[in-house]
């Protein structure tokens, strides 16, 4: 087991909301226990608050708006590059506090999740600064003028896999376009944006953000529900989607959601046409299923290979997952850690299940990991390969773990046709190197994202989001800053004569 | 009775008694999808709206419980079996912040590709 400077969890013993750029005890005096995914143990407690505590957000955020929606885009642009300067100063911190809240690894936080969400203050700050409004003319005496406008104060729910990415895609568009955020994290990884929010206290005007902890149907729901709110976002899953959706209805405010797939990652007969470094990089994205313990909305959960290639492929690939460290997340060379939360585990271990009973035969993995010492009350998968068929449950629905369904395809049409028949549009990967084919299957998936011969990228500057029922809106590209703002057209007349109507 | 499409266990009857306790009509609605998909969330009735499209399973002593139409499609070889394990998740679920939380398990009536008999 790891042992070391890491090895001690970086949170203070208890942490209160953030708001009005104070740290304030939650009404209701509540709090809940923080277990980190690591050991099963708590590592800190964190406010569990209600609906008042999100009335006191939002009071500071709309006492705030005003402010900071007249806040020059130069200096909400400096805004953001300070908090990513802070953050790159505190990389070790938040990607340590990262780890011991999620289970994630630590090279991943190190060299993933902070690298990335840093990007992404300075893309936000970069893009505000660039945004042009519009200037039609509509004939020689007429011009029509688009101003863009914040909306005012903005609800956000964040989910867990990625705790301060996740946060980062819906913090740095909403403030760069001039809203006010109250913010509710998952209950599941609450502590690291507390640790961010120390860290960033004196760089934000107070009430800009307010982050309330707590439960989601005790917070999370009276944010989502609230009239004083102009807009919400949030990721997670279709029935909450739903049901944030029917609240957004109430209050006739537009919603940005993000709610997971059923990503194809499909390998063409010509991958294999060389034991060369590009079929090396196929197989490294074939096992992309295992990052971040699957916990990824776009997951490459199901792995669809040409059968003439199958054997070939499998062979590498099956050595490539044998190869997979797992473990202590916070040993730096560990490549698959804990799965968030036990509940998130036991989903994982009933999809097993559902499996065996359907027929799949499991070619890797297919049981809990079992775990010695300190880890022995964690939360660990082993890396999984199950070969079926896509009417299969395993293919139809994300397990969300480190898991990936196998299928066979004979030719391109019945490839296309395996891709699309899912409920979800999120992610794709089509590898081939015949540039034709990437270039049809890129076009004809349906899917938000398709990554041609490659795989889980994420910059800033690629929009992300789905089709079908993954959800609605593009995060992590400029085109999030139109989710965040509203448009006001001004129609002037130049003109000193008078119509003649009347 | 066996091949019900929805039964519950001991634990998730007293779990579902309990949260009746306090919120009379209820109902279950399948979710899908990242993060928490895969849960069954549990509702006031007055608060979910059902849709057109969304295929009632069953009942649940009394609780009704649902799945979007085009989900059903792709789940219905499988019989849900309500469980309940320890965890704080649930989104906006009436399950939440009990440190039990409601879990769907299956078992299968009939092979994915097919009819259910």
């Amino acid at each position: 087991m790891a042992t070391g400077p890491a090895r001690q969890a970086p949170f203070k013993a208890r942490y209160d909301n953030f708001i009005g750029g104070r740290f304030v005890a939650p009404a209701n005096g509540r709090y809940f226990e923080n277990l980190s995914p690591i050991n099963g143990r708590a590592i800190c407690q964190i406010a569990r608050s209600d609906a008042k505590d999100i009335e006191a957000a939002l009071d500071a955020a709309h006492a705030a708006k005003g402010k900071w929606g007249k806040t020059p885009v130069a200096e909400r642009a400096r805004i953001l590059n300070r908090i990513a300067d802070r953050m790159e100063e505190n990389l070790q911190l938040l990607a340590t506090a990262e780890t011991w809240d999620n289970g994630k690894p630590i090279r991943e936080s190190i060299a993933a999740d902070l690298p990335l969400a840093i990007d992404h203050f300075r893309y936000f700050a970069s893009v505000i600064r660039t945004q042009e409004g519009g200037v039609s003319e509509i004939d020689a005496d007429t011009v029509a003028y688009h101003f863009h406008e914040p909306l005012g104060v903005v609800g956000q729910i964040i989910p867990w896999n990625f705790p301060l990415l996740m946060a980062t895609w819906k913090i740095a568009p909403a403030l760069a376009a001039g809203n006010c955020i109250v913010l509710k994290p998952a209950e599941q990884t609450p502590a690291s944006i507390m640790v961010w929010a120390e860290l960033v206290t004196d760089i934000l005007p107070e009430g800009v953000l307010n982050i309330v902890n707590g439960f989601g149907l005790e917070a999370g729901k009276p944010l989502a529900s609230s009239a004083r709110i102009a807009k919400i976002a949030f990721t997670g899953e279709t029935t909450t989607g739903r049901l944030i959706m029917q609240y957004a209805s109430e209050n006739i405010i537009p919603v940005t959601l993000e709610l997971g797939g059923k990503s194809p990652n499909i390998f063409h007969k010509d991958v294999a046409a060389a034991d060369d470094d590009f079929f090396d990089k196929a197989i490294e994205g074939f096992v992309m299923f295992a990052l971040n313990q699957g916990e990824v909305c776009t997951c490459p959960s199901r792995a669809l290979i040409h059968e003439a290639i199958y054997d070939r492929f499998m062979e590498r690939a099956l050595k490539r997952v044998a190869a997979i460290k797992q473990g202590d997340p916070l040993d730096p060379s560990t490549m698959v850690g804990a799965q968030a939360s036990s509940e998130q585990k036991e989903k994982i271990l009933s999809y097993f299940d559902i499996a065996r009973q359907e027929g799949a035969t499991a070619l890797a993995g297919g049981r809990a990991a079992r775990m010695s010492g300190d880890l022995e009350g964690g939360y660990y998968v082993e890396p999984t390969v199950l070969k079926g068929h896509n009417k299969m449950r395993v293919f139809q629905e994300e397990i969300f773990g480190p898991v990936v369904s196998v299928a066979t395809f004979k030719d391109e049409d019945e490839a296309l046709s395996i891709a699309n028949d899912t409920l979800y549009g999120l992610g794709a990967g089509v590898w081939s190197r015949d540039a034709n084919t990437c270039y049809r299957f890129g076009r004809a998936i349906q899917a938000g994202r398709v990554w041609v011969n490659c795989y889980h990228a994420y910059p800033a500057h690629a929009a992300f989001g789905g089709y079908k029922k993954s959800g609605v809106g593009r995060e992590n590209h400029l085109m999030m800053l139109a989710h965040y703002q509203q448009t006001k057209n001004m129609l002037v007349s130049y003109s000193p004569k008078k119509l003649g109507y009347f | 009775m066996a091949d019900e499409p929805v039964v519950a266990t001991k634990a998730a009857l007293a779990l579902i008694e309990e949260i009746r306790a306090e919120h009379p009509q209820i109902l279950f609605h399948q979710s899908g999808g990242c993060c928490d998909g895969s849960s069954p969330m549990c509702y006031p009735a007055s608060e979910f709206r059902i849709g057109e499209s969304d295929v009632k399973l069953g009942e649940i002593a009394g609780v009704p419980f649902y799945i979007a139409g085009d989900q059903y499609e792709s789940w219905k070889h499988t019989q849900l079996i309500l469980d309940v394990v320890p965890g704080r998740g649930g989104m906006f679920s009436l399950d939440n912040g009990r440190e039990r939380r409601f879990l769907v398990r299956s078992r299968l009536i009939c092979m994915p590709d097919q009819e259910r008999p």
